[in-house]
């Protein structure tokens, strides 16, 4: 299937979880990343059990706490 | 009153732009703006907006310049190293444009300060390095209906987005609540390349400035991301967040409240 990963198309097999994604991206502390699917927020709770289908638009937002 | 002879000519090139006109700087001149921390966020666009002409800016900041404040810190120089950050960025901004007025607040925003700082201001500018005070941040100015920017930096990244009330998202609705003290990294323990506030601190000023303005598209809705090394500016669309604990249609923040947070992590 192909998903848009943070604006990127990218080819993944079907079935694949947010979770897996997460982890097959190399995200940072994963457990503390916001990811929208679709234009909605996924509940940090279900990375696990979201599975992603063709088409699906995925994007990360990161704790960023810098600024001084 | 009508615009002197000086002011025509410290302000000729916004004056000449259509969507500021002499109409649009006087905005600029009457507005206020709060600048939350005087540091890496804080200092490029507390430069900006005092070169702009903003009437009153507020600064807000409990800590001293440090020698290793001066590789991103440009409102600062090398001999003001010691001195309160606030009244350092004050006299800097007024020897840029005399004729904004500062106002220098030297003291940790907290829950029960808060809301009376932000009170008087326009707009707010989320220059702050820690969690516990972004979320705060966002509290009060969704509890207190006040515009504001909020960003943050890190190593070669950065981001950005706006909260207008009534429109689009708040921080909150992204990011839910602080991560747990030293879960994700900060500047401090990660670095982070001295542009990258010029280059994020900067947007917020012209976030500011557009809204004072009326004019263009604000980032209201959308998390502007900066990748230096990549190159890379990404507009991430933000969903919003019915259940959102401050923001949502039954909210259960309904005053600004303290993250207890040790004071080591706020320098
Ligand atoms: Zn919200």
């Amino acid at each position: 299937m192909t998903i848009t990963v943070a604006g990127n198309k990218k080819e993944y097999p079907d079935g694949l979880t947010v979770a897996a994604l997460l982890a097959a991206e190399n995200v940072e502390t994963p457990e503390y990343v916001t990811v929208s699917l679709n234009d909605d927020f996924v509940p940090g709770d279900s990375f696990d059990q979201t599975v992603l289908g063709d088409g699906d638009e995925v994007e990360f937002m990161y704790f960023m706490g810098g600024g001084r | 009153m009508p615009f002197t002879n000086d002011q025509l000519q410290r302000y000729s090139r916004h004056i000449i732009l259509q969507e500021v006109g002499a109409k649009g700087q006087r905005k600029l001149c009457e507005a206020k703006v709060l600048i939350i921390g005087a540091g890496g966020l804080g200092a490029p666009a507390a430069l900006y907006l005092a070169a702009a002409g903003i009437g009153t800016i507020g600064i807000a900041d409990a800590d001293e310049v440090d020698l290793s404040n001066l590789q991103r810190q440009v409102i600062h120089t090398t001999p003001d190293v010691g001195k309160a950050k606030v009244l350092s960025a004050q006299e800097t901004m007024n020897r840029i444009n005399p004729e904004v007025t500062v106002k220098t607040y030297r003291t940790f925003v907290m829950a029960d300060n808060i809301m009376e700082l932000i009170a008087d201001y326009d707009f707010i500018l989320d220059g702050t390095d820690n969690f516990p005070a972004k979320f705060l941040i966002n509290d009060a100015c969704v509890l207190a209906g006040k515009p504001f920017s909020h960003a943050g930096i890190i190593r070669f990244k950065g981001q950005l987005m706006t909260y207008v009330p009534g429109q689009g998202p708040c921080y909150r609705c992204v990011f839910r609540e602080p991560p747990p003290p030293d879960a994700v990294p900060t500047c401090k323990q990660a670095g982070v390349i001295g542009a990258m506030g010029g280059v994020i601190g900067s947007l917020q000023a012209m976030e500011a400035i557009k809204y004072i303005l009326g004019k263009g598209d604000l980032l209201t809705g959308y998390l502007l991301t900066y990748d230096a090394l990549k190159m890379d500016f990404r507009k991430i669309r933000l969903p919003r967040r019915d259940t959102c604990a401050v923001c949502g249609k039954s909210p259960t923040i309904l005053a600004p409240f303290d993250y207890a947070q040790a004071v080591c992590e706020l320098g």
